[in-house]
C-alpha cells in the first residue's frame, strides 16, 4: 500500500515535470524564432543609417570608382538609390494597374458565384498562380515581353511578372472580404429595384474596401521585395530611367549589385534597411487599415 | 439590360484571364523546353553533367533537383521545432494577450523580409558562424542556404498550425483533463492526433515555398553545379541555377534553363496541389 503511493506519486512528479519541461521548452523556442527579425533590423540599422541622408534619396547609385575613393578616404559615399526608387515606383505601379483591376473583379467574380464549375476551376488555378516560384515568373516575363515586345530587358517585363505575382493575393482577399458581406444587403438593394451591377460597384464592394485594400497592400508588398524575377525582366539601370521600355533599376535590384561589387558594400545596408522599412510600413498599414475600418455587421 | 450583360460578363471574362494565364504559363515553357526536350530527352532529367563549353555542351538537370530537394526539406526539418512551437503557443497555450499579439506581429513581420535581405544577412551573419564551426571551409552551401530558409519559412508552417490547434474542439481536450491528463499529455494525445493533418498540411504548403526561394539560396548556397555529396557540399537549386544563369544564355543552355523552370514549376505545382488537397479533406 505504501509502495504503490510512492510509485504513483513518483510517476505524477514525472509527468508534471514532462508537462513542465515541454512548455518552458515550447515558449522558448517560439521566442528563439523572432530573435533573427531583430538581428537583421539591428544589424540593418547599425550599418545603414550613416547612409540615410538626402542625397540618399535623390541621387543616382554612384560608380566603383567614385566609392572607391570614398571609401579610401574614410568618408561616406556619395550618391543614393533614387534610380531604384524611381523605379521601383514605377514597376511596382505598373504592376498594380495591370493587377489590382483583375483582381478585383475576378474576386468579385468567385463571390458571386460560390458554386459554379468554372468558378471552382477559376479558384483552383488562382490557387495554384500563387504558388508559382518568383523566378519562374522572371522566365514568363522574359520570354513573353522581353523577346517579341521590348526587345530587350525592360521595366515593361517586370511589371508583367510581379503583376501575375500579385494577383492570386488581391483575388483571394476581395473573394473572402466579399463573402462575409450579408446576403440581406444585396437583397435590400435589389428589392429596391438597383440593377444587379449598380449594386455590386455601389453598395457591395464599397462595403468590402477594407478587405480588398488590406489585400492590395499586401500585394504590393509582396511584389515590392521582389528580386528574382526583376534580374530576369527589367536588368538593372545606372541612371533614372522613366521609360518603360527600357532596362530599369529597382531597389531590391540594387541591393543585389551592391552586393557584387565589394566597393559599394556599404551602400547594401543603408538600401536593405530602405528597402525593409518601406515593406514593414506596407504590412503595418494593411494591418492597421483591417483593423479600423473592420466593418461590422 | 446590356449594361447588366456586359456587367456579368467583364466577371466571366477575368475568370477567364486567370485560366488563359495560367494556360499561357504552361504552355510558354512547354515550347520554350522543346529543344532541350528534343536534345536530350528524359535523360535530362537524370544526367549529371552542367557542361556549356562549345562543343561538347551538355546539360543535365539532376544535380539541381536533387540540390534543390536537400535544401527545402532540410529546412522543413529544421523549421520544425520552432513551427510547431509557435503554432502551439499562439494557437492553445497563449490565444490572447500582449505577449501572443508581439508574437504574432514578429511572425508576420518575418514574412515580410524581402529574400535578398536574408541572404544578405545570411551572407554576413550566418556565413561566417558556419565557417567558424568548421562544418565547412567557406560557409557556403546546402546547410547555409537551409538555415536561412528555415527561418523564412516558418511563417507559412506556423500559421496555418495555430489555426487548426486553436479549432480543436473544447470539449475533447476538458475530457482529457476531467481523467487526469497534463496538458503536455493533452497536446500529445488529443491535439496532435486532432490537428495533425492541418499542420501537415502547413508544412507542405511551407515546403512549396523553401522549393521556389531564389536570392537568399543563390546568396549562400555556393553555386556549384556538380551533384552535392552531402548537405555541407557547395551545390545549386533550380532556382539559383536559372538567377545565376539566364541572363547570358542562348541557345541550347538556354532551352534547358527553361526546361529546368519547367520541372521547377511541375515541383512545386505537385507539392502545393498535395497541401490543398490536405486542406480540402480537413474543412470538407
Amino acid at each position: 500500500m505504501n509502495i504503490s503511493t510512492e510509485i504513483s506519486d513518483r510517476k505524477m512528479k514525472q509527468r508534471l515535470l514532462k508537462d513542465k519541461i515541454f512548455t518552458n521548452v515550447m515558449i522558448f523556442l517560439a521566442f528563439l524564432s523572432g530573435v533573427p527579425l531583430f538581428l537583421i533590423l539591428y544589424q540593418l540599422a547599425v550599418k545603414g543609417y550613416r547612409q540615410f541622408n538626402i542625397s540618399f534619396f535623390f541621387e543616382e547609385a554612384p560608380d566603383t570608382m567614385e566609392a572607391m575613393i570614398a571609401v579610401a578616404n574614410n568618408e561616406v559615399i556619395p550618391g543614393g538609390i533614387a534610380n531604384g526608387i524611381v523605379g521601383t515606383l514605377i514597376i511596382v505601379g505598373m504592376a498594380s494597374l495591370i493587377a489590382i483591376p483583375i483582381g478585383i473583379i475576378c474576386g468579385t467574380y468567385l463571390a458571386e458565384n460560390a458554386e459554379g464549375k468554372f468558378a471552382g476551376l477559376v479558384r483552383f488555378i488562382v490557387d495554384m498562380l500563387q504558388g508559382v516560384p518568383s523566378i519562374v515568373l522572371g522566365v514568363i516575363g522574359y520570354i513573353w515581353i522581353v523577346k517579341p515586345v521590348t526587345n530587350g530587358f525592360s521595366a515593361l517585363a517586370g511589371s508583367v511578372a510581379l503583376s501575375i505575382m500579385m494577383l492570386p493575393s488581391i483575388v483571394r482577399s476581395t473573394e473572402e472580404t466579399l463573402k462575409m458581406i450579408p446576403g440581406t444587403l444585396k437583397e435590400a438593394a435589389l428589392s429596391l429595384g438597383v440593377p444587379y451591377h449598380k449594386v455590386i460597384l455601389k453598395v457591395i464592394l464599397p462595403t468590402g474596401i477594407s478587405g480588398i485594400l488590406t489585400g492590395v497592400i499586401l500585394g504590393i508588398s509582396r511584389i515590392a521585395g521582389e528580386t528574382a524575377p526583376l534580374m530576369l525582366t527589367a536588368l538593372g539601370s545606372t541612371v533614372i530611367n522613366t521609360n518603360i521600355t527600357e532596362p530599369s533599376s529597382a531597389v531590391p535590384l540594387l541591393v543585389w549589385e551592391f552586393y557584387n561589387d565589394p566597393n559599394l558594400v556599404n551602400m547594401i545596408w543603408s538600401a536593405s534597411l530602405f528597402l525593409l522599412l518601406l515593406i514593414l510600413g506596407l504590412n503595418l498599414s494593411a494591418k492597421a487599415i483591417a483593423r479600423k475600418w473592420k466593418v461590422q455587421y | 439590360m446590356n449594361s447588366e450583360k456586359i456587367f456579368k460578363y467583364l466577371l466571366v471574362s477575368s475568370g477567364v484571364l486567370m485560366v488563359l494565364i495560367a494556360l499561357g504559363i504552361v504552355a510558354t515553357l512547354f515550347v520554350g523546353s522543346i529543344p532541350s526536350f528534343k536534345e536530350f530527352g528524359f535523360g535530362f532529367l537524370f544526367s549529371t553533367e552542367w557542361d556549356p563549353t562549345e562543343g561538347r555542351e551538355s546539360y543535365g538537370a539532376l544535380p539541381f533537383i536533387i540540390g534543390t530537394l536537400l535544401t527545402s526539406i532540410l529546412a522543413l526539418i529544421i523549421t520544425f521545432p520552432f513551427a510547431f512551437s509557435i503554432s502551439l503557443f499562439l494557437g492553445e497555450y497563449f490565444k490572447d494577450g500582449a505577449l501572443p499579439s508581439f508574437l504574432r506581429s514578429v511572425v508576420d513581420l518575418l514574412a515580410g523580409i524581402p529574400s535578398v535581405v536574408y541572404g544578405l544577412w545570411g551572407f554576413y551573419a550566418l556565413k561566417p558562424l558556419v565557417a567558424e564551426l568548421g562544418l565547412n571551409a567557406q560557409g557556403f552551401g546546402i546547410f547555409t542556404s537551409s538555415v536561412i530558409l528555415a527561418i523564412m519559412i516558418i511563417p507559412y508552417a506556423s500559421s496555418l498550425g495555430a489555426e487548426v490547434i486553436s479549432m480543436v474542439p473544447g470539449s475533447l481536450k476538458e475530457a482529457a483533463y476531467s481523467l487526469g491528463a497534463t496538458r503536455f499529455e493533452v497536446v500529445r494525445n488529443v491535439i496532435v492526433p486532432n490537428a495533425g493533418s492541418g499542420i501537415f498540411a502547413g508544412y507542405i504548403l511551407a515546403l512549396g515555398r523553401a522549393i521556389g526561394e531564389t536570392m537568399a539560396v543563390t546568396m549562400l548556397i555556393g553555386n556549384s553545379n556538380n551533384m552535392p555529396t552531402g548537405i555541407f557540399d557547395l551545390g545549386n537549386t533550380m532556382a539559383s541555377l536559372i538567377a545565376n544563369q539566364f541572363g547570358e544564355a542562348e541557345g541550347l543552355k538556354y532551352t534547358s534553363l527553361i526546361e529546368i523552370g519547367l520541372i521547377l514549376f511541375v515541383i512545386t505545382g505537385i507539392v502545393n496541389y498535395i497541401g490543398k488537397l490536405i486542406m480540402k479533406k480537413l474543412s470538407a
